[in-house]
């Protein structure tokens, strides 16, 4: 300002200023505070780390089969066994953590961005937009997901990518409605109409303004999605729709297993285990970030 | 004398569609605001005051009527040169609180403007900021801190200084010191004359304290459901007040003697709701002086030299 200087009586003795610290840095430090989410992150990193070494560190390749040898339980050649053609199921699971992960991640990243983006303008501009925008996404919500997942596999065909699509398509009507209820409240604030009053562009406001405030849930919802999708796949691949044989998935894992699960329970167990190991680490973590995003809950 | 007018409001209206009706939430204001003065909108809570002051910069559409900033209609104009006024006119919220955005530090939020605006380099936004800092008296020490880690004086300095950013010409205060600590109250309000004096500013004053606006400013409109019922320079409105409405307004001003005889004029009953108003005076159910011809459509009338008043029985009532 020009008039700077004029105003000495305003002016209070200038201390150091704090140090001002990346968003990054703060969110990172304030994550690693938080036990459940530092051991949520360490089994998480452990699964990834192992899915994406497995050519390198899984015993047999995960086709080879002893025919010899099957639904054998755990022993020293075979850690966690056989399953019913006598491939060994420690070969398979780390195999499989890469269709497995890779499918609940992006496809959830997939559903959760065009599902923010449509809720959250929905939910900010409202009025007839708002109103097309969630109609459509009612006729496909009130198919349940799970069918529709399968619908859609079944007419773009089986495979990798399809059931990404697939997932991604079902995911979307949940995760707009969430954007959309969470920037509903923020919109109204008096922040919002202050940002329109200093000439914040739309796009400015909706993003800085509107989606930065409207994150939590969202980002909660997100991480507890991974988690579902993997879920899916599994059932997907269960009804014969997700990934093929003899490509290993964790869900296909659980589903072959299945028939025989009184007898040799072993086949089922451990790739179940591992599901529930990676949405518990996943759910752990997302609660963490979420805390550790929020200013407000700052120390 | 020549009025150097920097706003002139004519025939504003701001209707809002409710499910039981249509609300009359401004209903037919004239006002009109000479540069550099401070006028003060008092009225009770929901009678439309902070609608009007919305309703004034363009923050909320109006339904009809016109504005007219420095020579220019503001409901007519297109975009473009709305963005340009608008950096003219500012706000005040009345609650620091919630004009704030808890993801943004003060500095972030008092550069912000700055940022928008597209005319200043690097470091002269950065050498603005500081001075913004300084002209509101923030310390340079909390430069870094949320919202939520600062007390309301301290928020509402920042939200002045966001404010004043683009050196508005208009800045129009919601009530920006009712949600303050009484301590602080006189802080703030001494900082917005200081900064008054030294910008040049017009403020238009919404609150519903009566001392504050005395303190503070020139001119006052009270306001009724929608509708400016008396307006005239301050001090003549506490010497003479004409509108019944005005006159239970200023007697319920506690006074800071238990010895001092007061007449306390009560109203009775309930405001009268904003929606579908009947036509005629809108205070005729509470107004101890209601008579037949108060059910006609009122007018302000100038009972005085520069004192205004919408009421067709000034004269019976003395």
């Amino acid at each position: 300002m020009e008039q700077n200087g004029t105003y000495s009586f305003l002016y209070t003795e200038d201390d150091e200023s704090v140090k001002k610290e990346s968003m990054f840095r703060i969110t990172m430090k304030r994550l690693l505070k938080n036990k459940m989410a530092v051991l949520g992150g360490i089994i998480l990193i452990i699964i990834v780390l192992a899915s994406l070494l497995a050519p390198w560190i899984s015993p047999y390749d995960y086709t080879y089969q002893e025919l010899y040898n099957v639904n054998a339980g755990p022993s020293a050649e075979h850690w966690l066994g056989t399953d019913s053609l006598g491939r060994d199921i420690l070969s398979r699971l780390l195999h499989g953590g890469r269709n497995s992960l890779t499918i609940g991640i992006v496809s959830t990243l997939l559903s959760a961005l065009a599902g923010t983006a449509l809720g959250a303008t929905a939910g900010y501009y409202g009025g007839a937009y708002d109103n097309v925008v969630m109609r459509i996404l009612d006729v496909f919500q009130a198919v349940p997901s799970m069918l529709l997942a399968i619908a859609i596999s079944a007419t773009l065909g089986t495979g990798y990518i399809n059931c990404i699509i697939a997932l991604t398509i079902s995911g979307i009507p949940g995760s707009a409605r969430m954007a959309r209820a969470s920037c509903m409240g923020v919109r109204n604030q008096d922040y919002i109409e202050a940002a329109v009053s200093i000439n914040a562009s739309e796009p400015r406001i909706i993003f800085k303004h509107v989606l930065m405030n409207a994150l939590a849930p969202i980002f909660v919802m997100a991480t507890m999605g991974v988690a579902s999708n993997i879920l899916m796949s599994a059932s997907l691949s269960f009804v014969g729709l997700g990934v093929q044989p003899p490509e290993a998935e964790w869900g296909a894992m659980v589903s072959a297993g299945r028939n025989v699960l009184r007898y040799y329970p072993h086949i089922c167990i451990s790739p179940a285990i591992i599901i529930m190991l990676t949405v518990l680490s996943i759910n752990m973590l997302g609660d963490g970030l979420r805390d550790a995003l929020d200013p407000r809950l700052k120390q | 004398m020549i009025m150097d007018t920097i706003i002139e409001v004519k025939g504003l209206k701001k209707y809002f569609k409710t499910p039981s009706g249509i609300c009359h939430a401004v209903d037919g204001v004239d006002l009109s605001i000479e540069r550099g003065k401070t006028v003060g909108i008092v009225g009770e809570s929901g009678c439309g005051k902070s609608t009007l002051g919305r309703t004034m910069i363009h923050l909320t559409e109006s339904t009809e009527g016109s504005i007219v900033f420095n020579g220019e209609d503001i409901t007519r104009v297109g975009k473009a040169k709305l963005k340009e006024l608008r950096e003219k006119m500012q706000i005040i919220f009345q609650d620091p609180f919630s004009s704030l955005n808890p993801r943004m530090t003060a500095y972030e939020t008092i550069e912000e403007p700055l940022r928008i605006s597209k005319r200043f380099g690097k470091k002269e936004i950065a050498e603005r900021t500081v001075a913004l800092m300084r002209l509101v008296g923030i310390d340079k020490r909390i430069e870094n801190s949320y919202p939520h880690e600062l007390d309301g004086g301290r928020r509402q300095r920042i939200v002045i200084a966001r404010a004043l950013a683009l050196k508005p010409e208009l800045v129009i205060c919601d009530e920006p010191v009712s949600a303050l600590d009484v301590s602080i109250q006189a802080q703030i309000l001494n900082l917005l004359q200081d900064l008054q004096e030294n910008m040049k500013l017009t403020y238009v004053f919404i609150t519903h304290d009566m001392s504050v606006v005395r303190y503070l400013s020139q001119y006052i409109c009270v306001m009724y459901l929608g509708q400016v019922v008396e307006h005239c320079p301050t001090e003549r409105l506490f010497e003479n007040p004409l509108h019944p409405y005005t006159k239970a307004l200023l007697s319920a001003i506690p006074v800071p003697d238990i010895h001092m005889p007061r007449k306390r004029v009560v109203l009775k009953g309930e405001v009268t709701s904003p929606i579908n108003p009947k036509p005629g005076c809108r205070f005729f159910a509470r107004c101890p002086h209601a008579a037949e011809a108060c059910r006609r459509n009122q007018g302000l009338v100038e009972a005085e030299k520069d004192h205004f008043v919408m009421c067709s029985r000034l004269k019976e009532i003395g």
